[in-house]
């Protein structure tokens, strides 16, 4: 180890570190993990890029104020056991929120590098330290008596395993309802394996179980058991049952042969393994030309995720122009890198099919970017006689989701916003006492960070519910 | 863990009727409902009515046709075996009439559909009138049972029992001699189009039960929409049954299709390899 500290100087001469990443032509064919991890020699030139800065604006710019310069300075000093120790103290997931949280919005956007340069490349850094603590783990304990209250948590996506998780450990008796056979929620179903493999979401669930949380899946509240049986016998309640409901378009063709919505593609591929068929005995189709509708994370996987089931042409369409592509830069850059194509500035009209109701194309019209909107965004607006249709064979819906109705319309005492999400307050409770909600069912689809801070701050309310303490608030 | 086989006994040549176990399922679940079934790692999840159960007995009915691997594979389940997941009850229960005459209209497996609707309406007292078809008198399911919850007609195709010829035919006979209040229908889907014809111009409320291909079964992925009444419905959450007057059934059955050439492959593939297991991660139930 360096004896002497570097100097700021020295540290402005390191050049932010690239993440190693499978060959873009060989990847582009197999569903392996395409980033590879910071090697150590990497992780130390890039932890030392860190200025170490009075006021570290980074830990403001992360939802769950993850003690940035403390785990980047421990993995300078090469002591990874604590730097791990300080990740998992604000990140119950950080293999997951390395390799899937938007970075560039957040911490390293305000990395005071990144005004002058690259910001430290925080995601990466992250990564390196929670894969190195899954080959190293540490005992995780429960560390209060048993309370003899019991936690139903529903839903096993990010915010209901954080939840879990901190529950359990503080002696609470934990059982989670998972609707699909699998947990995870959308870790499982959602993200494909080339950029979160199902082992990081396995160990985090075996984890969970060895704490002592049980995870019953194929349980769909609302339907197997309704809100208010669980109620009765459970002493508090977690609803963390995401924005599962796919949007479409409502635009003519959507009922043909070969239109998926990008849950369904992406499900029928990472939760059924599609891409193994006649192996696994889901099929999909696999398209030779397929097209995208949308700009998110989820434009971005579905469109990538067809090139590897060997699309010829796998096109990105989306209505705006490549500035305000909601998907992470890291994704769309791979994307690109993998022979994925973009139409940018084009709305979608209507599908077009042959006589047998297959899919032969996408009718777009060209749009030109108007005032920006509310969300600050331009609103694109159609250019009158810009028509024309791009022939594809499969086409993929990923234009955004909304809140299922599935447990909410099975418990009318339950207020939810005009837009069919939960209502919450500040704890993170519902309107029913006991009843608590977060992640994307309370925030519409957000990201996964987000989910898992409400499920710790819902876990401290829970906490403080079930011992009658008021809570101290935190700030979401 | 899974659920057990408990007994699979065989009731015409590709029909089985399987018990399972399942005590949350066999306790709240209602005529119209549904499971998803997945036998284990790397299989299908496939959408099954529950045709009967035992509360006590912690159980659920299913009564599956083998037309692809799916179903193959789940016939072949010995008793005493172990199905990996199976989720539910899912779907709307039927609206079932609590006076007057109601005709239940089954065609081939849509017996397993038809079966809870109707004993359920028996119990309720309704004039009760069965109809159901089949190729020939071999695979006629449920006829005792049928016959004991009210009149039951049955026909084949072939005419080797029964009347010769369409369920719709017994219908259209039966709504011009008789006061009909509702239909329910299950069955092939040109089977449930021909129906909606039928009392349709009569205007006599007929219910379908749609059996579009599912995925989760919760609303999640948008595969099972059908269009009813010129709007999206998904079948597993809204449905399956729907108002048969307002369904787009040519849709229906064109998605139906859309996975031939790849159950033909799955069933070759079987054929040549003799099912290898599937192992990994979706090994864990
Ligand atoms: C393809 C895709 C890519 C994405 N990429 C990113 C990314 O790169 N970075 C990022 O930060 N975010 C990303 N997101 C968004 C992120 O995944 C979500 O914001 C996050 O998963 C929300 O977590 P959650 O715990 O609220 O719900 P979910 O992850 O949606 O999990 C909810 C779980 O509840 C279950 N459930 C639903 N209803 C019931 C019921 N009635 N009974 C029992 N169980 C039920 C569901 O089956 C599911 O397993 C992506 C989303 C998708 C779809
Ligand atoms: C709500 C609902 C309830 C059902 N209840 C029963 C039941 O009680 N008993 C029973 O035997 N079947 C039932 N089905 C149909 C059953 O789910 C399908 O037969 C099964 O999914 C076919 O899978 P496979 O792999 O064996 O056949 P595949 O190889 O996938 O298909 C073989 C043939 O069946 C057709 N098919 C595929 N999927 C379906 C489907 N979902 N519905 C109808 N035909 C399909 C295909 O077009 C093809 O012609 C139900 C379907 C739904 C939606
Ligand atoms: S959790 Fe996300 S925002 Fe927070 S430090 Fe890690 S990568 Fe940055
Ligand atoms: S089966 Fe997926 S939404 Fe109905």
């Amino acid at each position: 180890m360096t004896t002497e500290p570097l100097t700021k100087r020295q540290r402005m001469a390191i050049g932010r570190q690239e993440m190693p990443a499978r060959d873009a032509g060989e990847r582009s064919g197999t569903f392996n993990e395409v980033n590879l991890g910071f090697t150590e020699q990497l992780a130390l030139l890039e932890a030392q890029r860190c200025l170490a800065c009075a006021r570290p604006v980074c830990v403001e710019g992360c939802p769950v104020s993850v003690d940035i310069p403390s785990f980047v300075a421990s993995i300078e000093a090469g002591d990874l056991a604590a730097a791990a120790r300080a990740l998992f103290g604000d990140n119950a997931l950080p293999a997951v929120t390395g390799r899937v949280c938007p970075q560039e919005h957040q911490c390293e956007a305000v990395c005071v590098r990144g005004r002058k340069g690259a910001p430290v490349a925080i995601g990466h850094l992250e990564r390196f330290v929670a894969d190195w603590a899954r080959g190293h783990p540490h005992d995780d304990v429960v560390t209060s008596e048993p309370s003899g209250r019991r936690v139903a948590i529903i839903g096993a996506g990010p915010g209901g395993l954080t939840a879990a998780g901190e529950l359990a450990r503080r002696g609470h008796d934990v059982t989670i309802y998972e609707a699909l056979h699998l947990p995870g929620g959308v870790l499982s179903y959602g993200i494909p394996e080339f950029r979160l493999p199902n082992e990081i979401v396995d160990n985090e669930v075996d984890r969970l179980q060895a704490l002592g949380v049980h995870i019953e899946c194929n349980v769909v509240i609302g339907r197997t058991y309704t809100l208010d049986e669980l109620r009765k016998s459970f002493d508090a309640l977690f609803i963390s049952v995401g924005a599962g409901l796919p949007m479409f378009l409502d635009i003519p063709g959507e009922g043909f042969k070969g239109v998926y919505t990008a849950n369904e593609y992406l499900t029928r591929v990472n939760l059924m393994r599609a891409y193994a068929f006649p192996e696994a005995d889901t099929p999909v189709l696999r398209g030779e030309r397929v097209v995208v509708i949308g700009g998110g994370n989820v434009a971005i996987d579905a469109v990538r995720t067809a090139r590897r089931l060997g699309a010829r042409q796998a096109m990105i369409v989306y209505r705006r122009s490549r500035p305000e592509m909601p998907a992470r830069v890291e994704e769309v850059h791979h994307a690109e890198q993998e022979g994925v194509t973009f139409e940018f500035q084009v709305n979608p009209v209507a599908i077009e099919g042959d006589a047998d109701r297959w899919v032969t194309g996408l009718r777009v019209i060209a749009t030109e970017l108007g005032e920006p909107d509310e969300s600050g965004r331009r609103a694109p607006r159609p250019i009158a006689g810009s028509e024309r249709v791009i022939p594809c064979d499969a086409v993929v819906v990923a234009v955004g989701t909304r809140a299922n109705p599935l447990l909410t319309s099975s418990s009318p005492d339950l207020a939810l916003t005009n837009r069919g999400y939960l209502a919450a307050d500040e704890r993170g409770m519902t309107n029913l006492p006991g009843v608590f909600a977060g992640g994307d069912i309370v925030r519409g689809s957000a990201t996964v960070i987000l989910a898992m801070a409400d499920g710790k701050r819902v876990a401290d309310s829970i906490d403080s519910y079930l011992s009658g303490t008021p809570v101290e608030l935190t700030a979401p | 863990m899974g659920h057990e086989v408990i007994s699979n006994t065989s009731l015409s040549p590709t029909v089985h009727r399987l018990v399972v176990s399942a005590p949350r399922i066999a306790v709240v679940r209602q005529p119209g409902q549904f499971v998803i079934v997945r036998l284990g790692p790397g299989a299908e999840r496939i959408p099954l009515t529950i045709v009967g159960s035992d509360a006590a007995a912690g159980t659920i009915e299913l009564v599956i046709q083998a037309v692809g691997k799916s179903t193959a594979d789940l016939v072949a389940v010995a008793a005493g075996s172990y199905i990996d997941d199976v989720a539910g009850p899912l779907g709307q229960p039927t609206d079932l009439i609590t006076k007057g005459t109601a005709v239940c209209l089954a065609g081939g497996v849509g017996a397993a559909v038809m079966y809870p609707i109707a004993r359920r309406l028996s119990e309720i007292g309704v004039e009760l009138i069965t109809v159901v078809g089949a190729r020939s008198s071999a695979s006629i399911l449920f006829e005792d049972e049928f016959r004991s919850f009210g009149d039951l007609i049955v026909c084949t195709d072939d005419g080797s029992a029964g009347r010769a010829g369409f369920v719709t035919d017994a219908l259209a006979d039966l709504i011009a001699a008789q006061t009909v209040d509702v239909v329910y229908a299950a069955g092939p889907v040109p089977m449930m189009r021909a129906a909606s014809a039928v009392t349709s111009p009569r205007d006599i409320r007929t219910i379908v039960s749609l059996n579009p291909i599912m995925v989760d079964g919760t609303g999640m992925c948008g595969g099972c929409r059908v269009t009813v009444a010129g709007a999206m419905r998904f079948a597993c959450v809204d449905g399956p049954e729907f108002d048969a007057h307002s369904v787009d059934f040519d849709e229906l059955a064109d998605r139906l299709t859309t996975y031939g050439a790849a159950e033909r492959i799955a069933v070759d593939h079987v054929c040549r390899s003799a099912g290898q297991p599937v192992t990994g991660r979706h090994g864990a139930g």
